[in-house]
């Protein structure tokens, strides 16, 4: 069977790196308590730089090891460093809100990090089996964060209905795979592509409602429609940095499962999993536009603008190609810098020693503070798609995929939607600049968090003068999955 | 001429103008008298440069000048690729001379937020210059798009009571007509494998799919331009926009979309535009007539201005599809003349407007005994706009009635009743402000222009005056371009039909 021997761990040496780094740190907030708190999160912060530079340095073209189980391609580097990224900035921003709001302890960042390890495994994951552990060990940790708050009773109840409907996803995922292996013989990926499609009777319908089943436990983990009900409560009631977290790195994550799970297992089945992927971006667009319009809660209406973007992601994998995949890329990794940033600006809001989440509490913030102001209308101009911003460039490269496959149904209506989306985009800069002022925000901010905010705003604004290394490296990593 | 990227230069010399502004720190008085001036000198230091354009323009050059390619996109194939030819270099022109008069109709009307106010002029010019000289149809894209970010906020603070309901209108109904055209750029990228726009000219794309791309940018430029039934964007707009908002609105934005038809619809897509020239002659004279009527029933300068504005335009893409070279020049004309007289009427409101906080037209009377100098450059425009001999309005509508009559006679008879209309509702209004007795206690103080007023209004009145009774000199810089644009439509449209008869 399967042979140990020592070189079989190197593709896997950041995951291993984390991990060991991750019960060290534990063990140091164990002996020293809330004091360390402090010195842990940056030390997760300092782990998350040190596992991405490892990543870029044991990959290659898709080194399998434990036995094909995991994967180190270039798709998995780009995802990996793209959700350590966002894992990192919303720590850092997550620092100094907790201390404010008395609620920093050692363990946050060590759930952060061990979140993060579930995510890099899922990337990387070659098998069902191994897909599911990571996902698990993922979820997990983020149950926990979300009722991290645990004496508020919004955040325990955004963090048991987010455990509750978890589970039931998972369980439908769990089902899809056995149904799957019941009927192909095997989870790994790459045999079970060469048993798909080499069967000269077709897929088996027991294969079929398999990958129904999967696609419906990842669509959950991505919160596409129609699995997204949680999303809008989840995100209202964790603790403002865990929300922006929920929107950056586990999106990222999953997206990467949803993607290497389709087109590699079952890429042969394309044409079955098109319509529902079609069909599943079709519905969030829609319904990011439309059930965003009357929110009055900020973070309530940032979690819809999440489902419509995952939306437009998946239109990048509708069109189940490189340049689709690529898209997508760029897509996502445009959205979680626009993503962490909008959560920075919202960690912002704050108003006599307390927390406000209401759109009409940004009310004439131009004149308050105009800086913070500035910082908020590129993103919301840039989640519109208004050129020459950022999100111009995903939208441009999603729908430009999904032009060369054909899906102009598709690509129509989600324009469209994207119209109806800047309706309330809009209202949040009409907020900001149009009305009078309401009362300032706290200040300062914090150093950090103006870096953070800063930092993703500009690379918002000036990614249209280079955006060349994206584009290529997005195209690198797409070209990796199909096995080019 | 010269080495130099002019284009370029005069594209984004006003963002550095913004970054000054930016750097301007202090209170507010000091901070808001800086900007106006570095925004008054960026702007009028851009148009001398831009004046290069026009003096070393060659005009028996049909093709692209000042022509500036870098690698922006090299691994997608699309580049930075600027140039002018005759149809865009007048707009260039257009853009940078009416941003210093903008600054200087701003100067004590505008006096909260200054300095945000000047950014966004600013800004706005940049993407101005940019859409026209741009020569790769995503960084046009790029450019046409991103003004409507600073034209969202500057009519939506600094615009009237309704100003919120305005921007939101204005914004939404353009980014939709122009997402379908990114689809069809997108299409038109797949189909070719290139963004460049001389590469598209040549392209040829397929008939049957011409129709629907056709269409695409029709919604776009149908909207900007606007046509009838979907111009009621502008009346809103205009209303509640600042007067230097409406002079930009009035002045630039409106010919994006004519000039988006001369540079993509009629020359990417001649089958479809021949297959489609009754739909726009039909919604043209619709507009024509129709927004005439309603402009008569105004009670409310700037809406009565902003409806003779569609009515003029409608004569623009008259001329255009008419496709004979009379036509089009006459179009050109009537874009370039319009952008200078709409202005310049949108200002001769804001004039009165600053002093009385009134834009109703039964508010006023008799200014002619208070306000001579007003009442006559009030006149010349009034005049311009009507289409009197002698100004920049009667060329152009003359020369697209005369293509529009080698046409279609009756497009042309029913044009021409649009213009006895337009003196119609443009002389009541004269006359219902400007004379009668003065009888209204409060303007009987009303002060005439002043030095600033008549700086801004002396250049306007010139270019006019010149395009009316020197027309040549815009003539000869835009005949090789359009005749070039006219004959390969032509062409390209009796090929087909040989082709069709050989089968």
């Amino acid at each position: 069977m399967y042979a140990f021997n020592i070189a079989s761990l190197i593709p896997v040496l950041p995951e291993i790196f984390m991990a060991i780094s991750g019960m060290v740190l534990l063990m140091v907030g164990v002996f020293r308590g809330d004091r360390s708190t402090r010195a842990v999160s940056w030390a997760v912060v300092a782990v998350f730089i040190v596992t991405a530079f490892l990543i870029s340095r044991v990959s290659g073209p898709g080194i399998l090891t434990f036995d094909g189980m995991f994967i180190a391609d270039g798709f998995a580097v780009f995802m990996k460093q793209l959700a350590l990224a966002g894992s990192a900035l919303t720590l850092i921003m997550s620092i100094g809100f907790n201390e404010r709001e008395g609620i920093a302890r050692f363990e946050f960042p060590i759930l952060f990090l061990y979140a993060t390890l579930g995510m890099m495994m899922m990337i990387s994951a070659n098998d069902l089996l191994a897909l599911y552990v990571g996902l698990e060990l993922q979820s997990l940790c983020l149950y926990v964060v979300a009722a991290y708050r645990r004496d508020n009773l919004r955040s325990s109840e955004a963090g048991l209905k987010y455990f509750v409907l978890g589970a039931l996803s998972s369980g439908m995922l769990l089902y899809g795979m056995c149904m799957v292996y019941g009927f192909a013989g095997t989870t790994r990926f790459d045999t079970l592509f060469e048993v798909l499609s080499s069967s000269e009777v077709g897929v088996p319908v027991g294969v079929l409602v398999g990958v129904v089943f999967i696609a419906a436990g990842l669509a959950f983990k991505v919160s596409a429609v129609p699995f997204h009900m949680w999303t809008p409560d989840v995100y209202e009631g964790a603790p403002t940095p865990v929300t922006a977290f929920f929107a950056a790195a586990p999106k990222v994550a999953a997206t990467a499962l949803l993607v290497r799970v389709m087109i590699g297992p079952f890429g042969a089945m394309f044409d079955q999993w098109q319509q529902i992927i079609v069909f599943v971006s079709l519905a969030s667009m829609a319904l990011g536009a439309f059930a965003a319009i009357n929110q009055s809660n900020i973070k309530r209406l940032m979690a819809y603008s999440s489902i419509g973007h995952i939306g437009y992601a998946l239109v990048g994998l509708a069109a189940g190609d490189e340049a689709g995949v690529g898209g997508l890329l760029v897509y996502m990794t445009i959205y979680v810098a626009m993503g962490i940033g909008t959560f920075g600006c919202i960690l912002c809001m704050r108003r006599k020693g307390r927390m406000v989440e209401n759109i009409s509490d940004l009310a004439g913030l131009a004149r308050t503070n105009p800086a913070l102001a500035l910082a908020f209308a590129i993103f919301m101009f840039s989640m519109a798609g208004i050129p020459p911003l950022a999100g111009f460039f995903g939208k441009f490269f999603v729908f430009k995929a999904a032009i060369q496959a054909g899906l102009y149904t598709l690509a129509i209506i989600g324009v469209l939607t994207s119209v109806v989306a800047a309706f309330y985009y809009l209202r949040i800069v009409k907020v900001m600049y149009f009305d009078e002022p309401a009362e300032a925000f706290e200040r300062p901010v914090g150093a950090m968090m103006t870096v953070v905010i800063g930092a993703t705003a500009l690379f918002v604004l000036l990614l249209v003068v280079n955006p060349g290394p994206l584009l290529s490296g997005a195209a690198v990593a797409a070209v990796s999955l199909f096995g080019g | 001429m010269t080495d130099w990227p002019i284009l370029s230069i005069v594209t984004f010399l006003p963002l550095a103008g913004v970054v000054m502004i930016l750097a301007v720190r202090g209170e507010e008085a000091l901070v808001a008298r800086n900007a106006r001036w570095v925004a008054l000198w960026t702007s009028l230091v851009t148009f001398a440069v831009s004046l290069v354009l026009w003096f070393g323009f060659d005009p028996g050059n049909p093709g692209f000048q000042f022509e500036e390619r870098a690698e922006w996109l090299p691994e997608i194939g699309i580049s930075y690729h600027m140039g002018v030819d005759g149809i865009s270099m007048p707009f260039v022109l257009l853009s940078t001379l009416l941003i210093p008069i903008c600054v200087l109709a701003s100067w004590d009307a505008v006096q909260h937020r200054v300095r945000e106010y000047m950014i966004a002029f600013l800004v706005m010019e940049t993407m101005m210059i940019g859409a026209f000289s741009a020569l790769d149809i995503v960084p046009f894209y790029m450019f046409f798009e991103c003004t409507l970010i600073p034209m969202f906020l500057i009519i939506g603070i600094w615009g009237g009571p309704r100003r919120v309901y305005s921007a939101f209108k204005f914004f939404l109904y353009t980014l939709t007509g122009s997402v379908l055209m990114l689809l069809a750029i997108l299409y038109m990228y797949f189909e070719a494998g290139t963004t460049d726009i001389p590469a598209l000219m040549q392209f040829g794309f397929d008939p049957s799919w011409q129709i629907w791309l056709w269409l695409a940018f029709f919604a776009s430029f149908a909207v900007k331009v606007p046509m009838w039934p979907v111009h009621t964007w502008l009346p809103d707009a205009h209303v509640e926009a600042p007067t230097a908002g409406s002079v930009l609105l009035a002045g630039v934005l409106l010919k994006f979309g004519g000039y988006g038809f001369l540079r993509f619809s009629v020359p990417m897509f001649p089958h479809a535009t021949e297959f489609f020239t009754p739909l726009v002659f039909t919604l043209s004279v619709i507009a024509v007539i129709y927004t005439s009527l309603v402009a008569l029933a105004q009670e409310d300068m700037k809406k009565l201005i902003a409806y003779s504005s569609v009515a003029h335009m409608a004569f623009v893409t008259i001329g255009i599809f008419s496709l004979d070279v009379q036509g089009v020049q006459g179009a050109m004309i009537q874009m370039l003349s319009h952008g200078v007289v709409s202005a310049a009427l949108f200002l001769i409101v804001g004039v009165v407007y600053d002093r009385m906080h009134s834009r109703e037209i039964a508010r006023y009377g008799g200014l002619v005994h208070r306000m001579p100098l007003y009442a006559a450059t009030f006149m010349l425009f009034m005049l311009a706009s009507v289409g009197l001999p002698g100004t920049s309005g009667f060329v152009g509508e003359f020369l697209v009635l005369v293509g529009a009559f080698k046409v279609n006679t009756l497009v042309a008879a029913l044009a021409a009743t649009g213009m006895v209309l337009g003196a119609a509702y443009m002389l009541w209004l004269y006359r219902r402000v400007v004379f009668g007795p003065l009888v209204r206690e409060d303007l009987k103080h009303i002060m005439d222009l002043s030095a600033r007023e008549i700086a801004i209004f002396a250049p306007l009145a010139a270019i006019v005056l010149w395009m009316g009774i020197y027309p040549t000199s815009f003539f000869r810089v835009m005949d090789g371009s359009v005749a070039q644009l006219v004959s390969n439509y032509h062409q390209t449209v009796q090929n087909a039909a040989l082709a069709a008869l050989s089968r």
